[in-house]
């Protein structure tokens, strides 16, 4: 256990081992009182009854309030200490919001009552477009994607739509190397051809291969602006008239919207179409991994193709649009139930109205700020391979590890041991062991500071050729490095009984055999 | 601003060490006619008692269905949530916490995901699955690309009794990935025979159970069809409670299922945010969409848990990924983890038996209604009803007279001709008499 004291329990102080839910309790143990059924069930209306157990376990309320409070108590999160995980934007996620969500009339509302029921709820979506169209500069906006991925899946929908619409459909989409991982797969899952196209030297796109790569067979480019070297792309109005000139449209991942708001408007750089991840640039919470929400901000030529549902305005009166043959224009379709991650909506226009146009332009410089302030402490600590100033984040890359032993994941975990949370590594993929640090406007200068003093202090370790100390990390965290080739070699993603209880327990699982 | 730390004086000192003079120096790289001088035209930051305010305007414009009878349902379903489910969903550690890319420091999300992965397959009855989807209908749309992504196949063909906005997501992604949608009519006749349409270029049949009037099936004849041309059955589940009363899609030989969580831990919240549950069999594992969480050890043999057959995924793959899917539905997946967890079997089980129960009370007390016309021979908790009336006309009747009255089909389908006199009611547990009498009256008066 290197080093650390063994325990008979094998808790350690607060670190308190928590068995699986499956390995606790008993069948007929559970924390919800409910009454007997008034009358039998599984008569003749019920058509098809369930014979057999299912194989839960059963837990009282106080063994699973403890079980989950114990595993909170595993995760690093925000509220902890800094997350700078680059292009995630894990800024402060105000409580007002999550209040306000689950006030009665807004959080449980049923999304197909009469819509008489709901026009409070219908409001507050169109003053939420009002605030994106008015910090986009672009007129229209789908609310309904449930998360970035999903909002650039339905602006190449939107784009693919409107192209066909011309009687040419068009084969390819244009994607920059340093892109995210989703806008390929997203241009893949639209039907789209993909085709990359280099940085530049100075971590741009390169503009001569992107003019050269254009022909009337390109439906689109998508470009994160800023980009994920932390840098605004410079040339992007360029880009935008090149890409125009050949019919194509622009897609904008807004995934560093926070770098601009406020400050700059995308439609005024020639962008016909962005998501916005709302759990990024609006404070709605990461959650572990979601839920998201990524509206899509649409030019006026692409509009008309916005996906159902949507809420108008009319004669003082908010109706929602929910199928095509109702719309003025021509949708791309549906692309999830109902009308969109409504409680995400509440939060969001709750951090707006919080901050305002003042304080949102207060947010874009802090993390601007922020952001440069880190590159200008540790431009001579780590090495920076573009120069700044940098936009939201800043990015390093593994020259100063050089042949020192260390990697960029060897850093990373050796930060975990001192309490940071590491930043965004091996991406983008256009440096060589990427560390892409995001710190966000919601750090003070003191926190700032002690990270800055905490790499300086690793770096210099690892100079000195400590390369044993970094393999070893991290050691103080509830777990040590993970196991993830065995984890991928024999894939086991599920709790299964012991195999003595194998006949009992787990009859569904063979049943599906 | 309550959310910025920075004093002006740090914001000097920090410019001066980065060595500008001004923070627009910082964004000299935006083209200079693109930097915005003052402020959009939005108002300016409020406070929390300001903010508040506003909310509760928007909040008291609404009928909130918690203080009226309300029997609506249609992919979405008030239930009870136990007061731990929310308080615990809050702590910091798990809502402000990430996707865990360093499973040494998130070890708690991942071993919810690992039990939610484990629930999710038992009540299911199948082997695998994964760490949650967007929602139902996003989930039976990946259903779909992965049944042609398997067979290698682009035709599927979609049940008229799949939920109306699942069907139009499976038919707006088919549109993009160019796979052949044939939707059936929707049918009260009972005359859908999947089985007479499939052949060898079938990717895969979708059905829901129970389906979008109530009623439940029994897919095991269409399973053995399916098999026998190659094809798979997806059935999709849109209130999962219902898995606590009825044969599992497992048992019926389903080959994937997609399903909204919603009902377990999570409120209808407007339709959003909800949980997918996406579950198959395990050898079609490597085409599954979205995050897998699997169990290794760390370097001390410590049982510990880690994302993984990630090479499936967008950010290793890129353009051949079998999926754009990024996060999951982490804070959604973890509420209906932790409720069925509180449940377990004998409370999962129970409150289904609960909610068929007064499902069965509702459809008894609207017996003696007269212009209001059973149409279900089977249900679980919602039904079908024909009334003598257009129904969206009587929902906002009933609306007036302060009672949430269920789903005229109209809603959902517009362009059935069918559709105008039927209604979807759906009752849960916590349905009480009280209301079921107060709605047997007000239709009663507004069908007169």
């Amino acid at each position: 256990m290197t080093g650390q004291v063994k325990t008979i329990s094998g808790h350690r102080g607060l670190q308190l081992e928590e068995p699986l839910i499956f390995e606790q309790g008993a069948p007929e143990k559970s924390a919800v009182d409910l009454p007997a059924p008034a009358q039998p069930v599984g008569g003749d209306r019920l058509g098809a009854a369930r014979r057999g157990r299912i194989g839960l376990p059963g837990l009282s309320e106080p063994e699973v309030v403890r079980h989950y409070l114990r595993l909170s108590q595993k995760n690093y999160s925000i509220d902890s200490g800094l997350f700078p995980l680059g292009s995630c934007t894990m800024k402060h996620n105000p409580r007002l919001n999550e209040k306000l969500a689950r006030l009665p009339g807004l959080g449980d509302l049923h999304p197909l009552q009469p819509v008489s029921t709901v026009q409070g709820a219908l409001r507050l979506m169109h003053t939420l477009t009002r605030w994106l169209t008015t910090l986009s500069g672009l007129p229209a906006v789908a609310l309904s994607p449930a998360a970035g991925a999903h909002g650039e899946l339905v602006g190449l929908m939107t784009i693919r739509a409107a192209l066909e619409d011309r009687g040419d459909p068009r084969r390819r989409v244009l994607v920059p190397e340093s892109a995210h991982g989703t806008n390929p797969a997203t241009a893949a899952a639209c039907g789209y051809a993909v085709e990359a196209i280099p940085a530049d030297d100075r971590g741009r796109v390169d503009v001569a291969r992107l003019r050269a790569a254009l022909a009337p067979d390109v439906a689109a480019i998508m470009v994160t602006n800023p980009n994920t070297c932390g840098l605004f792309e410079t040339d992007v109005r360029e880009i935008a008239e090149a890409a125009h000139a050949v019919g194509a449209f622009f897609y904008c991942d807004g995934a560093n919207f926070n770098a601009i708001v406020g400050r700059v408007r995308p439609g005024d750089l020639g962008i016909d179409c962005m998501h916005i991840n709302l759990h990024k640039t609006f404070s709605t919470p990461h959650g572990g991994g979601g839920p998201g929400s990524g509206p899509v901000v649409l030019s006026a030529a692409l509009a008309p193709y916005a996906p159902v549902a949507y809420v108008i305005e009319e004669e003082g009166s908010f109706r929602l649009i929910e199928h095509a043959m109702h719309a003025a224009g021509k949708p791309c379709g549906r692309v999830k139930g109902f009308h969109g991650q409504f409680g995400m909506f509440v939060r969001a226009l709750a951090y707006m109205m919080s901050m305002g146009a003042d304080g949102l332009r207060q947010a874009s410089a802090d993390a601007v700020l922020n952001a440069n302030y880190i590159l200008a402490q540790l431009a001579d600590v780590l090495s920076a391979p573009f120069p700044g100033p940098c936009m939201h984040e800043a990015l390093f890359d593994d020259r100063f590890l050089k042949d020192n032993g260390v990697s960029t994941l060897d850093f990373a975990k050796a930060m975990i041991d001192e309490g940071f949370h590491p930043m965004t590594v091996y991406f983008p993929l256009v440096v060589h062991g990427a560390m892409l640090v995001e710190p966000t406007e919601t750090e003070s200068k003191e926190t700032l500071d002690s990270f800055v003093g905490a790499l300086k202090g690793l770096a210099e370790r690892a100079r000195a050729g400590d390369a044993a100390f970094f393999h070893a990390a991290p050691r103080l965290a509830p777990r040590r490095r993970l196991d993830e080739t065995l984890a991928a070699r024999r894939p086991v993603l599920r709790w299964r009984p012991q195999a003595p209880e194998a006949s009992e327990g787990d009859a569904v699982g063979r049943a599906a055999e | 601003m309550r959310y910025l730390p920075l004093t002006e004086d740090d914001r000097r000192q920090m410019l001066a060490a980065i060595g500008v003079d001004s923070i627009d120096a910082l964004f000299r790289d935006v083209p200079p006619d693109a930097l915005l001088s003052r402020p959009v035209d939005l108002p300016c930051h409020a406070d929390e008692i300001t903010v508040e305010r506003a909310f509760r305007d928007y909040a008291a414009e609404n009928v909130s269905p918690a203080s009226v009878p309300s029997f609506l349902g249609a992919g979405a379903y008030r239930h009870h949530v136990p007061a731990a489910v929310d308080h615990l969903i809050q702590r910091g550690e798990f809502l402000t916490a990430y996707t865990p890319y360093q499973p040494e420091i998130a070890q708690g999300t991942l071993q919810y995901l690992y039990e939610f992965q484990t629930q999710v397959a038992l009540i299911t009855g199948m082997e695998v699955a994964n760490a949650s989807l967007y929602d139902g209908a996003t989930a039976c749309a990946e259903a779909m690309a992965m049944a042609c992504r398997l067979t290698k196949r682009k035709r599927v063909l979609l049940s008229g009794g799949l939920h109306p906005h699942w069907r139009a997501t499976a038919e707006t992604y088919a549109r993009f990935l160019a796979i052949d949608a044939v939707a059936q009519p929707p049918s009260w006749a009972g005359d859908e025979r999947p089985e007479d349409r499939l052949d060898t270029d079938t990717a895969c049949v979708i059905v829901q159970n129970p389906d979008v009037f109530g009623r439940v099936h029994n897919y095991r004849g269409l399973a053995e069809a399916c098999r026998a041309k190659g094809a798979l059955l997806v059935i999709a589940v849109a209130e999962v409670v219902s898995l606590g009363a009825l044969t599992s899609p497992g048992d019926m030989g389903a080959d994937i299922v997609a399903a909204e969580g919603q009902s377990i831990g999570n409120a209808p919240s407007f339709g959003g945010p909800t949980v997918g549950l996406l579950a198959a069999r395990e050898r079609f594992l490597r085409q599954m969409p979205g995050r897998l969480v699997g169990e290794t050890v760390d370097q001390d043999g410590r049982r510990g848990f880690v994302l993984t057959l990630s090479t499936r995924e967008q950010h290793i793959r890129r353009e051949k990924a079998t999926s754009n899917i990024c996060t999951n539905s982490g804070l959604c997946a973890l509420a209906f983890t932790i409720h069925l967890t509180m449940l377990g079997e004998t409370g999962f089980t129970r409150l289904a038996a609960v909610n068929h129960a007064r499902a069965c009370a509702l459809a008894d007390r609207l017996a003696s209604v007269s212009g209001a016309e059973l149409l279900n021979e089977t249900f679980f908790n919602e039904f079908t009803v024909r009334l003598s009336r257009p129904a969206d006309e009587v929902v906002e009747h009933l609306a007036k007279r302060g009672v949430l009255g269920g789903v005229p089909l109209t809603r959902l389908l517009p362009a059935w001709r069918e559709a105008s006199p039927l209604l979807i009611l759906a009752a849960t547990e916590l349905t009480t008499d009280a209301e079921i009498n107060a709605l047997a009256t007000a239709l009663t008066e507004v069908l007169r």
